[in-house]
């Protein structure tokens, strides 16, 4: 998909909250030995998605150097919303000063929200509806204490605002694709506190399919090949899944590894491929061509290629995600139980 | 009785099929059996299934799989042995030919774990025990398999000892197409691996998969592979009151009536296909079987006598725990590779000069076995 007018990122910003629980505790606590990734993010017990995406946007706004009110929509994606029934985006777009003349909305598709927002926001100011429009993907990540998600079901997120490509635009949109089956992997009914899934069906059928889809839409779309990237950034639900589609789909270790946090951080859900792109960002320079997709269950995939401009050297100071991966206390699995509300006082 | 020969072996790779159904996996295999024997003048089907009515809610699938063939009118039946089902089925097929009844009989075996979740899986695999003294507990059948494997290690045997059992069919599934795990595995994997049920590791369990395999068997001519021994024994249902848990009295009656059906002894098979869904339940069928002595099969697994050069090859293509067990299909595929081997058709997993080749499969804990023995026309 291409835009009428060319689109890009003007600003971007991505949080990991300060708690880390390490796979060794979640072993200790269950007489396991899986490690999908190294540790994971916890929230502190005054963070939700919407403080997240709230860290995230006053960031993308900081970088952006733009006057807050001029944002036109806040869309935050995530699957972890605070509550059932009333939007995180209009606590989002009240705390970075967006409101009142805003469209806001939550959006849901598993750990694909983050990015299809974001596919409205480029819809909204490719079509010139929009001056300004910001993306969010946060998530604090359910997982069922002794589930295969509980080794990686994170907290954290990234914010992306997208103007009409301008000598401020960090990095501008070449294209985008949306690759969507109906493929029940992993869901979360109404009222339920842990999503389910199908296990391994969640691998061959899932992720890799529709990642894989997507991918070769978007680069049939444009005639690229994956050495035309310097870059490229997979949905990262752990550290084996990027590193294999990757390879498959022609990328090298070394075109992912900058943008491979989970390692670090965990599967931070609809904030995951949002985040491996913000860290890309960080040390991207410009001419840079980078690729990205994301994977959210039920099932689909978004990709897009963005192109490293001038303007991301100048604006990218300040804190940065690295810093917030740096940045970081481990807890017990009690201490982290008591973060996550699974016990109350 | 006629003598009955397999005319035409279909296999298809024991995989994860998450976009076929179960009808679709049998229909592959039966026409690839169909094809390879050269007819489509068979007069009767012969199903072998497992878990079909609990994973696929699916019954009736004699009628399901000659609609799916495109043959519609066949008289046809489902197979349920447990986890033996394939190698009963096989047996009636036989009998079907044997007795002049029928002139060409399909009968193949199919399953399609992936369409639940391992918990249902689990609990498939228990409803081949007595629900009313056994399953009600809540043991599952890596549970009660593991209670042997512990008073296997008190009499007899070292963990790593048993594991080989595992080992030895990594190595014999490398490179085979059909194999759902063809890779090797060290011992020091299988015994780091998780446990599944106390002693018995995550690595010394077969896996969770999709399959089908079909035979076609006609009465036998002058070429080809003959049915010389078929047997099926069954074992009262609980392990508890058997009056030695260890030794396997299924298998040893199967066999013993298959071995003199054949005319054949221990020492006259060239290889054997063994149902280690375990590798407990592998070392005991060995013995079970009489090609190692009772406490001595580790022994065996431990050399290498049952490599493809060695004195029993066992295994051959990976058996249930690297080539794959499909449940009700599994039966069938042991005797499908008995008889590509017999054939000399079996490839970087030919055993030289193979004349006579044993498959034995059970269900639950050995309460029902079936003993299969075929032989290379000729010899």
């Amino acid at each position: 998909m291409k835009t009428l007018r060319q689109v890009g990122i003007v600003g971007y910003g991505a949080y990991v909250p300060m708690y880390r629980l390490n796979a060794a505790e979640i072993n200790r606590m269950w007489g396991t030995s899986g490690a999908p990734v190294e540790e994971k993010s916890v929230v502190a017990l005054d963070e939700d998605t919407v403080t997240i995406s709230v860290e995230c946007a006053k960031q993308a706004v900081r970088r952006a150097r733009i006057d807050p009110s001029l944002i036109g929509a806040v869309y935050v994606g995530t699957e972890s919303k605070p509550y059932a029934v009333k939007p995180s985006g209009t606590i989002v777009a009240e705390a970075i000063g967006a409101t009142p003349s805003v469209s806001t909305a939550d959006y849901e598709f598993a750990c694909k929200a983050g990015t299809e927002a974001m596919q409205t926001c480029i819809g909204l100011v490719g079509s010139g509806m929009q001056r300004y429009a910001m993306a969010i993907g946060a998530d604090t990540a359910q997982g069922r204490p002794a589930d295969a998600l509980e080794y990686t079901a994170a907290c954290g997120g990234a914010a992306y605002i997208f103007a009409e490509r301008s000598a401020e635009t960090v990095a501008y949109l070449e294209a985008s694709y949306s690759y969507v089956t109906d493929t029940p992997d992993f869901w979360r009914r109404a009222k339920e506190m842990y999503p389910r899934h199908g296990n391994r069906f969640t691998g061959e059928p899932a992720y890799f399919k529709h990642i894989t889809g997507a991918t070769k839409g978007l680069l049939k779309e444009t005639g690229y090949g994956p050495e035309e990237f310097k870059y490229a950034v997979f949905h990262q639900p752990n550290t084996k899944f990027p590193i294999t589609v990757a390879r498959s789909l022609g990328f090298s270790v070394d075109q992912i590894n900058p943008g491979l946090v989970v390692g670090k951080v965990g599967n931070t859900y609809a904030g995951s491929s949002p985040m491996g792109l913000a860290a890309t960002l960080d040390v991207a320079e410009p001419g840079d061509r980078i690729f990205m997709v994301s994977y959210g269950s039920g099932s689909g995939s978004d990709a897009f290629i963005f192109t490293a401009q001038d303007a991301l050297r100048d604006k990218r100071g300040g804190p940065n995600l690295k810093g917030f991966i740096d940045r970081k206390r481990n807890v017990d699995y009690a201490t982290y139980l008591r973060h996550r509300g699974q016990i109350i006082q | 009785m006629r003598r009955v020969a397999v005319a035409g072996v279909g296999l298809i790779p024991v995989k994860e099929y998450w976009d076929r159904s179960l009808q679709s996996l049998f229909a592959e295999a039966a026409l690839k059996a169909l094809k390879d024997a050269g007819t489509d003048k068979v007069d009767s089907v012969y199903v072998a299934n497992m878990s079909g009515s609990f994973m696929q809610d699916q019954i009736n699938m004699g009628a399901l799989v000659t609609d799916s063939l495109g043959r519609p009118g066949l008289p046809a039946v489902r197979v349920e042995a447990g986890a033996a089902s394939g190698g009963v089925a096989f047996h009636e097929a036989v009998k079907a030919v044997a007795s002049g009844y029928s002139e060409c009989v399909l009968v193949g075996g199919a399953e399609k774990m992936s369409d639940v979740l391992p918990e249902a899986a689990t609990t498939a695999l228990v409803m081949s025990e007595e629900q009313e003294y056994t399953a009600y507990t809540g043991v599952t059948q890596a549970g009660l398999s593991a209670m042997l494997h512990r008073l296997y290690l008190d009499l007899y045997a070292e963990p790593a000892q048993v594991g080989m059992m595992a080992v030895k069919g990594h190595d014999h599934s490398v490179g085979c197409k059909h194999a759902q795990y063809p890779f090797r595995m060290s011992i020091d994997r299988a015994m780091d691996s998780p446990m599944e049920a106390d002693p018995i590791h995550m690595m010394e369990c077969s896996g969770v998969g999709d399959g089908a395999a079909a035979m076609v068997l006609v009465p036998a001519a002058d070429s080809g592979v003959e049915v010389v021994g078929s047997a099926v024994a069954t074992d009262c249902c609980s392990l508890a009151i058997r009056r030695d848990p260890l030794i396997f009295e299924s298998v040893r009656r199967a066999a013993e009536k298959a071995y003199s059906m054949a005319g054949v002894k221990p020492d006259d098979i060239d290889l054997a296909e063994v149902h280690d869904d375990f590798t407990i339940n592998g070392i005991l069928s060995l013995e079970a079987l009489g090609l190692a002595g009772w406490g001595e099969a580790t022994k065996l697994v431990a050399g290498n006598a049952t490599d493809k050069d060695g004195k029993i090859p066992t295994n051959t293509f990976g058996g249930l725990k690297a080539r794959g067990h499909p449940l009700g299909a599994t039966g069938l595929y042991q005797v499908a590779e008995v008889a590509l081997q017999l054939r000399g058709a079996a490839g970087d997993h030919q055993v030289p000069g193979a004349e006579v080749g044993l498959a034995q499969s059970m269900g639950g804990m050995a309460s029902v076995s079936a003993v299969n023995i075929l032989r290379r026309f000729g010899v």
